[in-house]
């Protein structure tokens, strides 16, 4: 087999190096035996079946895998549970078919909830529902993987990881899955290299693969040289880790002394559960798409008003800059997003589609002005092109804020900033009444170089090192500090060790980044010496 | 925290209530220590977000789950039996102690 180079979403960081192996579906069709005594007698049994063996698992888990799987023992033992598929099998169901509906309309009622947390849980409910599955048709019929194994599946139930043995290392590939997963963070808590969202992996696998899951890059059966690189960045990443670990709770500080800010990205607040505040200065950028599920429905004023209420609390007093919902482009939302653009990138997205759905954006606005009142929240328009949109924006949350308070209801007029990433903004920054800047590196590197980021061809070109980019973004940094207005970056760029230098001498010092890079770029910044100039290619 | 401990009524019920003030409101751990405890008591116990109910039973994780309590919602228990009184008592207290919970945790 040919060398095979995959690339994911990180899920869990780690190296790892093993033999693959395609984990198999363990399902087999179970034949009914069309009498319903018999029938709810087999799913009685394989209730208490997976109990059992949840229990079991349960004695060699500690923390939180032994807390969900206390969980899911609670609920496999409650009748409730059950109560519906008993009902469809005494009228004639088979176990295992009554038993998958009854349980598929209870996570429904999870995937739609409000609160990001009981939706998570659905993937809970998906492993009680599959663990007694199992047991209906005889049980854990597979293997279990050889210890060490790199691990391919389409996704992995939170019950099934805990019950393969990793003392020997392994790693896990899934074509689908996300990083906030049950699973993902039970990996992270022990150690598990892992990579989601791979799309289509190989079905059957031998031979080696190299993971490096901080980068979500794999290798399948990789030569000879692919190999001896893989040796060697791992154990320059072992000494790196080591040192960047001790600076991770420390504030960043350059070789020659200059403080640079370091704030954290937040795709899902889940992220949140596992990480201290203290190894940031704040949040310099809230995702919203999270909010708005694949399904096409829109989350209510007070849902998203928990959800940015808790983000205040957990930075407890730390900035919280949010964006305004970002939609278009390569986040396509059901039922919002335009379909059928030539070209969704130069389309309608981020704040042109808000101020089109202003139904859908004042809600947002009014949650924020809600939240602000716990806290120092920050709001964030995405693609503002024109100075006439800041002001659209600033008019309506100030309508919203006044409404609010007419009716006696705790509100505050957060600041209103504007990210940096249409090349007209950042030429013309000084128009811009804007409380503070953020560069959008990403979006700026692919209007600058007139090279899409989704095209796999032109990526080469869509370089953030490149010369335009730079003094463009060292342009911003100046113009900001004329205007005594904070400009910051929140892309890719910000995290990315090669390029932290090259932004601290443009004069950006305030990077906001993935938590995960936060230890390795408090490091690369501490042996950065700069000059005092700004310095461009 | 706004909490009002049992108290005794003229009725064989007693009730109770306290806020949620852990971070995720009462989610798995939360909901599974709390019917525990139900558990633990003889009496009938029913718990609901809203003083006039509707009403769930407090020992059943997958129906507490069901109400998907976030923070912030009060919580009203009604119990009768011998140990009604007790009952009450220690679940707003498990509900004021915030679960025994530490504030970054919640996801399990």
């Amino acid at each position: 087999m040919a060398e095979i180079r995959l690339s994911g979403r990180p899920a869990s960081s780690g190296f790892a190096e093993g033999q693959l192996y395609v984990l198999p579906d363990k399902r087999v069709s179970r034949a009914p035996t069309g009498d319903p005594d018999l029938e709810a007698k087999a799913l009685r049994n394989a209730i208490i079946l997976a109990s059992e063996a949840l229990a079991d698992l349960a004695t060699t888990a500690d923390g939180d895998a032994a807390d969900m799987l206390g969980f899911q023992v609670a609920m496999l033992e409650d009748d409730a549970l059950s109560e519906m598929a008993f009902a469809a099998i005494a009228e004639g169901k088979p176990a295992d078919i009554a038993w998958r509906h009854s349980m598929d309309q209870e996570i429904e009622a999870y995937r739609s909830a409000d609160d990001e947390y009981f939706r998570a849980r659905s993937a809970d409910l998906e492993d009680i529902r599959d663990n007694v599955l199992d047991m209906l048709s005889g049980g854990t019929s597979a293997a279990p993987p050889p210890p060490g194994a790199i691990l391919i599946a389409r996704d992995l139930q939170p019950s099934r990881f805990l019950g393969i043995d990793w003392s020997k290392g392994g790693a896990i590939l899934l074509s689908e899955g996300s990083p906030t997963s049950h699973v993902a963070m039970l990996a992270r808590a022990r150690g598990v290299p892992m990579i989601v969202g791979l799309g289509e992996l190989p079905r059957s696998a031998d031979g080696i693969a190299l993971i490096d899951g901080g980068s979500g890059q794999a290798i399948l059966s990789p030569e000879r040289q692919s190999l001896d690189q893989f040796i060697t960045r791992r154990a320059e990443d072992d000494n790196l880790s080591a040192r960047a670990e001790k600076l991770l709770l420390k504030d960043a500080m350059t070789k020659t002394g200059e403080a640079v800010t370091i704030l954290i990205n937040v795709a899902d607040p889940l992220e949140l559960d596992v990480i201290s505040p203290d190894l940031c200065d704040g949040i310099g950028l809230v995702r919203t798409e999270f909010l708005f599920s694949e399904d096409g429905s829109f989350p209510d004023e007070e849902a998203q008003y928990r959800v940015y209420r808790r983000l205040v609390e957990w930075a407890s007093g730390r900035p919280v800059t949010i964006r305004t919902l970002d939609a278009g482009g390569d986040k396509p939302i059901k039922n919002l997003t335009i379909d059928g653009e030539s070209n969704p990138f130069l389309g309608v997205r981020g704040i042109r589609l808000s101020l089109i759905r202003t139904d859908l954006f004042r809600i947002q606005l009014r949650a924020l002005s809600r939240a602000a009142s716990h806290g120092p929240i920050k709001i964030m328009a995405p693609m503002v092109t024109i100075p006439s949109e800041l002001a659209t924006v600033r008019r309506m949350m100030a309508e919203e804020f006044e409404g609010l308070k007419a009716k006696g209801i705790a509100a505050a007029l957060p600041p209103i900033g504007i990210m940096v990433e249409v090349p007209a903004a950042a030429l013309a920054m000084d128009l811009f009444d804007a409380d503070f800047f953020s560069i959008g590196s990403n979006d700026l590197t692919q209007y600058v170089t007139a090279a899409g980021r989704d095209i796999g061809s032109v990526a080469d070109l869509a370089d953030p090192r490149h010369p335009a980019v730079l003094r463009l973004i060292a342009m911003i940094a100046t113009q900001g500090k004329k205007m005594q207005r904070e400009v910051s970056l929140c892309g890719d760029a910000g995290g990315d060790p090669a390029l932290i230098p090259l932004l601290l001498h443009a004069g950006i010092r305030c990077l906001s980044m993935a938590p995960s890079m936060v230890a390795r770029a408090k490091l690369i910044i501490s042996e950065t010496s700069l000059s005092g100039d700004v310095v461009t290619p | 925290m706004t909490a009002q401990k049992a108290s005794a009524s003229l009725e064989e019920i007693r009730r109770g209530s306290a806020e949620l003030t852990n971070a995720v409101g009462l989610h798995a751990r939360p909901s599974v220590k709390l019917t525990q405890l139900a558990k633990s008591y003889q009496s009938m116990i029913s718990v609901a977000t809203e003083p006039q109910g509707p009403w769930i039973d407090a020992k059943s994780p997958v129906k507490i789950m069901r109400v998907k309590a976030p923070k912030g919602t009060t919580l009203y228990f009604e119990a009768s039996g011998d140990d009604a009184a007790a009952a009450v008592a220690a679940l707003v207290d498990l509900v004021e102690r915030r679960f025994d919970e530490a504030e970054e945790e919640g996801h399990g």
